[in-house]
């Protein structure tokens, strides 16, 4: 089967009915994409198909409809995204472990809409599980990133 | 010192022989310096010139062997190092080093003993001395009770001070030029004219010499990182993927595990049929393993669908199969034959109780998982007499010496690769995950496997915060609280954590009254009696143990208490409350949130509420809402005391993210159990808080306390009763049983 990712091509020899999260991170290696609950509760392994955020332990590899976008795909620490540089600067993360689904889901919240309330920030975000509770600054980042790109 | 205390040290130690099994402690050993780990494995050039700092030719590593969870601590050592070292922490490697005796933790020993962490007289700063230096024998190297900063930061700046004049007297010894006129920046050493030699050029001559170990720390007016707003040093690596978490452990052909144990904790397995799950693709074997069975397969995913296919005859657990049996057990327990503890009786509480209209309430805080957003995963290599451990652990010589246990090898031949955890909560103080993995691989020798628990195996095998029940009885007059006695009911957290990974400590569990015999009121008669009920499942340290739920019972009950005397909640506290530390948050608290009482209008609700856990004393004011949609937690003033702050960011996240915890769990979690197992099995059903229940916070940390402290949790502790007395202010309903989505609705 062949997926593209982050605009490589790539060849996995996996069920159909595997959901993509494990064969990214078992079948690829891609371990930034996270297992958290496997029941689309929690959104630490969502990542872009097509542009769209989504939860990769539901998307079964028969079923990608487009070009898979993970967090490395967004931005790397030498070319940060503007999401990802708003992170670091409100320094958002505690464990971290939930944080590339974060962005990942502010990603497409922003891309539909650059000037988000916090109301609109609350119904795209609040599937994204942090036991941590860095949502104060999960709010704040989005806010300033939203801010950053109205602005290139 | 003085001879009493030297007098005392000895014979607490002879003492203390007959409780750790008969190894016997001369003060010679308490006394002398821990050898340094890093001395072995040296190459030529490279210098070790302290437990914590590492220097070779190529570069600097800073040994940071508290276990970062999330909280931050793997910075905070690196930048408490740094700031006498004089280098950017930033161009060092930081390693958490190996298990080792050079890295024990002193605080939590001594905190477990039977007094306040604002009692500093005689007997108790004597008794928390000794239980330091046992600890250090008996290499308790752990991260947990919020004890890192407290029980390092003057052993990581000594280190970082001590490695500093080294590198000087070595650049001395080269140049000629006297210690006394270097300087270091950088990373180098000065020399007068100017001329800098990088520590890295320094390593070979440092290594040679004795290291200078007559040094004193600089004042904080010095400071020029410590205190100051700085990055965490692993946030970019968080923003971008890049941080490998133990679960994301990568090896070459390795394999993948898990585990299906019994959903009745410690019930055991009668038989199992494991025909269909071998028959199932990428599967190669089925194992036996503590409490069940593992899966190894080529990949997790595979391991996940056979191990659901195995066919298991579980044998019942020994406790209570229901969680109205358990909450029966607890009820029955509050009785003479299982009084554990009474470590407060001021006054007469009986005396005042019999002369005055008695107030009676009884509160209930439920079963809680731990449920780190990262599943419990360790990767093993067994390999002939070698072992290898990738994992987050909080207990990395523990985890070590069950590698030792379980294949025999040679404690030297065992590499704990300590990695950051996501999320822990407590949970990685057990170490059943690392024992799975340790016996999965040990069937295939030379194959590294990675054992990953799915999240409902994680969920069903935590070791829970336990169920706990008080009954509160009091009496009031004239405006004010004359009397308070608090019964709290609970299974011994110490004798079950403790007895499972070191040893149980002698006299009362303090967990299970944490939180209320320890807050430093002056009440007349004030009374708080510990009773320990039978042991049921194995039970963990969940972040503020024994007061995460003693809080809750002991502040709401105080608000009950005070509304019935008709005081002031924040009045009525400072009233009763002497110590300094103390007063001065609950007075910061109250001038942040523009205090003047509990009623801010129709709908809505102030509440407050007060606790000193981990020697910090922490006060919380919560206004809510009523909405059409429930109740709304519109903001949270927090203030606290942990004396000198380090890392000022991260200090004020750790108040927001443990004050959030507790709201979280406040008022949505709970395990309960039906025959025998957990009812909540994934997020689904247990979920704590969301982004849209978030309320907007606002925080002060005094820095007037002379202790310095952790931050990890004490402001979980307040945080859920400040919200039932908000909930209490806004609608009359006095919420005594968590969660408090029982009987409320959240927006």
């Amino acid at each position: 089967m062949n997926l593209t990712i982050n605009g490589t091509d790539h060849t996995v020899d996996l069920p159909d009915d595997m959901p993509l999260l494990w064969a990214l991170r078992d079948g690829l290696n891609m371990t930034s994409v996270k297992y958290g609950c496997g029941i689309a509760q929690c959104g630490a392994c969502t990542v872009h198909i097509g542009g769209e955020a989504v939860r990769s332990c539901q998307v079964a590899l028969a079923d990608v409809w487009g070009e898979i976008t993970t967090i490395e795909g967004l931005g790397t620490p030498d070319a940060l995204h503007t999401i990802q540089a708003a992170w670091i600067e409100h320094q958002v993360a505690q464990c971290g472990y939930c944080q590339s689904g974060q962005i990942l889901q502010a990603s497409d919240l922003l891309a539909r809409n650059p000037q988000p309330t916090d109301e609109d920030i609350d119904a795209a975000m609040s599937g994204n599980l942090c036991r941590c509770g860095t949502y104060p600054r999960i709010r704040a980042a989005v806010h300033a990133a939203a801010s950053a790109m109205r602005e290139v | 010192m003085g001879r009493a205390r030297t007098i005392a040290r000895r014979s607490f130690l002879i003492g203390s022989a007959s409780i750790l099994g008969g190894v016997a402690f001369g003060a010679y050993f308490v006394t002398r310096q821990t050898p340094n780990p890093l001395l072995e494995g040296l190459a030529e050039g490279e210098a070790a010139l302290t437990p914590f700092v590492k220097i070779t030719p190529q570069g600097i590593t800073l040994i940071v062997p508290r276990a970062d969870v999330g909280q931050g601590i793997a910075s905070t050592q690196a930048m408490l190092i740094a700031e006498e070292l004089d280098i950017d922490p930033a161009t060092a490697t930081l390693d958490p080093g190996q298990p080792h005796q050079a890295y024990f933790n002193g605080t939590v020993a001594a905190e477990s003993l039977p007094f306040p962490a604002w009692e500093n007289g005689f007997v108790a700063s004597t008794v928390r001395e000794l239980m330091g230096n046992v600890a250090r024998l008996t290499s308790s190297q752990f991260t947990g009770g919020s004890s890192s900063v407290a029980d390092l930061h003057e052993t990581l700046r000594m280190a970082g001070a001590t490695a500093r004049e080294t590198l000087k007297a070595a650049a001395a010894f080269r140049t000629g030029v006297p210690r006394a006129d270097l300087r270091t920046e950088n990373g180098q050493v000065i020399l007068p004219d100017g001329t800098g030699i990088p520590y890295t050029d320094l390593a070979a001559q440092a290594a040679a010499i004795k290291p200078v170990t007559d040094v004193t720390l600089r004042p904080a007016s010095e400071w020029t990182r410590l205190g100051k707003p700085y990055q965490r040093l692993d946030i970019v690596a968080k923003s971008t993927g890049t941080q490998d978490f133990g679960i994301d452990v990568v090896l070459p052909g390795m394999l993948h595990a898990t585990v299906r144990a019994n959903p009745g904790r410690g019930g055991g397995m009668a038989g199992y049929n494991a025909d269909a799950a071998l028959t199932m693709q990428g599967v190669r074997s089925v194992v036996e393993v503590n409490e069940g069975l593992a899966v190894i397969a080529d990949n997790t995913w595979f391991a996940f669908q056979a191990a659901q296919a195995l066919e298991v005859d579980w044998l019942p657990p020994e406790y209570p199969a229901s969680s109205a049996e358990m909450w029966q057990a607890l009820i029955n327990a509050r009785t003479d034959a299982f009084r554990n503890s009474r470590l407060r009786d001021d006054g007469d509480v009986e005396a005042a109780l019999a002369d005055a209209t008695v107030i009676e309430a009884e509160y209930r805080s439920p079963f809680l998982a731990h449920a780190a957003l990262e599943p419990l995963s360790a990767t093993v290599l067994v390999e002939a007499e070698r072992v290898q451990i990738w994992t987050a652990t909080q207990i990395p010589a523990v985890v070590r010496d069950a590698a030792v246990e379980l294949t025999g090898v040679d404690p030297s031949r065992v590499t704990v690769h300590a990695l950051p955890a996501g999320g822990s909560f407590g949970r990685r103080l057990d170490h059943d995950y690392v024992v799975h993995a340790i016996q999965i691989a040990a069937t295939m020798p030379g194959t590294p496997i990675k054992t990953t628990w799915s999240r409902e195996e994680d969920m069903t095998h935590d070791f829970p915060r336990p169920l706990h029940l008080a009954v509160g009885r009091g009496a009031v007059g004239n405006g004010r609280v004359l009397a308070y006695d608090l019964d709290s009911i609970s299974p011994s957290l110490v004798s079950s954590w403790f007895g499972r990974i070191f040893i149980v400590p002698p006299g009362p569990d303090t967990l299970l009254v944490w939180g209320a015999f320890d807050q430093p009121y002056a009440i007349p008669n004030y009374r708080v009696t510990g009773y320990a009920a039978p042991p049921m499942m194995p039970i963990g340290s969940w972040r503020s143990p024994g007061a995460c739920s003693n809080s809750f019972f002991h502040e709401s009950f105080l608000s009950e208490l005070i509304h019935a005397a008709g005081a002031d909640p924040l009045e009525e506290r400072l009233r009763l409350i002497a110590d300094a530390d103390s007063r001065r948050v609950l007075e910061a608290v109250g001038e942040m949130s523009n205090w003047n009482g509990a009623d801010i209008g129709p709908g809505r609700g102030r509440g407050i509420a007060f606790a000193h856990t981990h020697g910090v004393p922490v006060a919380e004011v919560i206004d809510v809402t009523m909405t059409d949609r429930g109740i709304r937690i519109d903001e949270v003033w927090i203030a606290a005391d942990c004396g000198t702050v380090f890392d000022p960011v991260n200090a004020e996240a750790q108040l927001t993210g443990a004050a959030i915890f507790g709201l979280g769990h406040a008022m949505n979690c709970e395990l309960t159990y039906e025959n025998h197992a957990v009812q909540q099995t994934n997020f689904h059903t247990f979920e704590g808080m969301r982004l849209h229940q978030t309320p907007l916070f606002h925080t002060r940390l005094l820095e007037r306390s002379e202790q310095v402290r952790g931050l990890g949790e004490p402001a979980t502790a307040p945080a859920a009763p400040a919200l039932a007395d908000a909930i209490f202010a806004a609608t009359g309903q006095r919420l005594r049983e968590m969660p408090f989505s029982r009987s409320v609705e959240f927006a």
